[in-house]
């Protein structure tokens, strides 16, 4: 069939449409030579490989079995397809080769197929690389699919949550923590305060402030005990915060709620020190108010003076009460609370 | 020889280029490298056979990536991606396997 068609008349060839070939998909004029030549020198080409290879290895007879399902399937395709533009190529380029179903083109000639096989395979290489060097990149993500990636962004946004309530939840305690060692620091305070006015009033702790002097002078008559106790008592009445008591030696003993005074002789002891006259008492007050109290009529200025006495009260400004009562040490009550 | 002479054109493109694979492409460029795998193992074997032809080459060779990206895509809308990708996999590595048994055979008559 191909024989008598010389390849130079090939292109110029009228046209008349074999019913073989332009029934197959309707393609008119010279392919259907191609097409008849192909299918003609085929099937011996095909047919010598497959005897040999069943025979080759018996044993790999599901391998085979599946070569040959292939091949078929190759072979199949192979005969209705041959054609289209590559057929002419063939032609224009020569006179085909001695084995004509190889379609191989004379050495040295690229033919078009060629050309797109070369393409093909290029592609082929460069996808592989690419794809192997995206792979070993970043294999994580970027070649994840979508399920995983929808798993993974659900895993990140319940961990973005539970470490956004933990944020919120170590500012309170921050919040907490700074409000508490405020009003914590606000409460050391006011106990401090509270402390040392205790202190005062207890005697514990030394104190300064506006206050008064008042010197008891016997004269011709003694300083009783229960004189002094009227005047530390009309002293607290008019406001005194603390006193002290010295005698004519010196020494000093602070007066506090549990202060005594007994007489002793020609002295008074006081807290169990034994004071003698003259008597100075210090005390922190409203000195205005303490002076008037111990002026009024029948009170203890005019008692001393009854008894042949004298009272001086001195208004010095600042006055300083540094006599110490001993810390009482609790033995029974215990702290409410 | 030029096929061969292409491939190794295409490697070292690869390399040279580095290009970043469009996240439109990310599922299929693997199942289509394998497709195409197979085909270029099936004209090998083709062409040792002595029956190799580049147009079926070529159509093969294209179907077979289409086909693969095809059946990938759908599995995709269907929501079987994963399992139809390696389906596609698995049959085109047992195509593979039968190719190379064969080119083996030729090339070391066992």
């Amino acid at each position: 069939m191909t024989e008598p068609h010389r390849p130079g008349d090939e292109p110029t060839r009228p046209v008349p449409a074999t019913p073989e070939g332009g029934g197959d998909d309707g393609t008119p004029g010279a392919e259907d030579e191609t097409t008849w030549r192909d299918g003609i020198a085929q099937p011996p080409a095909a047919a010598p490989p497959a005897a040999p290879e069943d025979e080759d290895a018996p044993d790999d007879a599901a391998d085979d079995a599946a070569d040959d399902a292939a091949e078929d399937a190759d072979a199949a395709e192979e005969e209705p397809t041959a054609e289209d533009e590559e057929a002419t190529t063939r032609l224009t380029v020569g006179p085909p080769e001695p084995p004509p179903a190889r379609g191989k083109t004379r050495p040295g000639k690229v033919s078009a197929t060629g050309v797109v096989i070369a393409v093909l395979v290029g592609l082929l290489g460069f996808a592989l690389v690419v794809q192997v060097r995206g792979t070993s990149t970043d294999a994580t993500l970027a070649s994840a699919r979508q399920d995983d990636l929808v798993r993974i962004l659900s895993d990140l946004d319940s961990n973005e949550d539970r470490l956004r309530k933990e944020i919120s939840d170590l500012d309170k305690l921050k919040r907490d923590l700074t409000a508490g060692s405020e009003s914590q620091e606000a409460a050391k305070q006011a106990a401090e305060k509270r402390a040392d006015e205790l202190g005062i009033l207890a005697g514990t702790l030394p104190a300064k402030g506006t206050g008064l002097v008042v010197h008891f002078n016997p004269g011709s008559g003694t300083i009783r005990g229960a004189q002094l106790l009227d005047a530390v008592e009309e002293l607290r009445n008019s406001g005194a915060e603390a006193m002290q008591i010295s005698g004519s030696d010196g020494h000093k003993v602070r007066i506090i709620v549990s202060t005594y005074f007994v007489d002793d002789g020609n002295g008074v002891r006081v807290d169990g020190a034994r004071l003698t006259g003259p008597y100075t008492i210090t005390v922190i007050g409203d000195a205005g108010t303490m002076k008037t109290a111990l002026n009024i009529p029948g009170g203890v200025v005019a008692t001393v003076g009854g008894d042949g006495g004298n009272v001086i009260v001195e208004e010095p400004g600042t006055v300083t009460v540094d006599a110490m009562a001993a810390t009482p040490a609790l033995q029974y009550a215990q702290p409410v609370s | 020889m030029i096929p061969v002479i292409a491939l190794i054109a295409g490697v070292v493109l690869g390399v040279i280029l580095d290009p970043t694979v469009p996240v439109a492409l990310q599922p299929y460029l693997p199942i289509a490298v394998v497709a195409a795998l197979d085909a270029v193992f099936g004209g090998v074997r083709a062409k040792l056979d002595g029956k190799f032809d580049d147009k079926q080459f070529v159509v093969s060779f294209i179907s077979n990536v289409l086909v693969a990206g095809l059946i990938v895509w759908l599995g995709d809308q269907l929501g079987v991606g994963g399992q139809l990708s390696t389906g596609v996999v698995v049959v085109l590595g047992v195509r593979i396997f039968g190719n190379v048994a064969a080119i083996r055979r030729h090339l070391f008559r066992a």
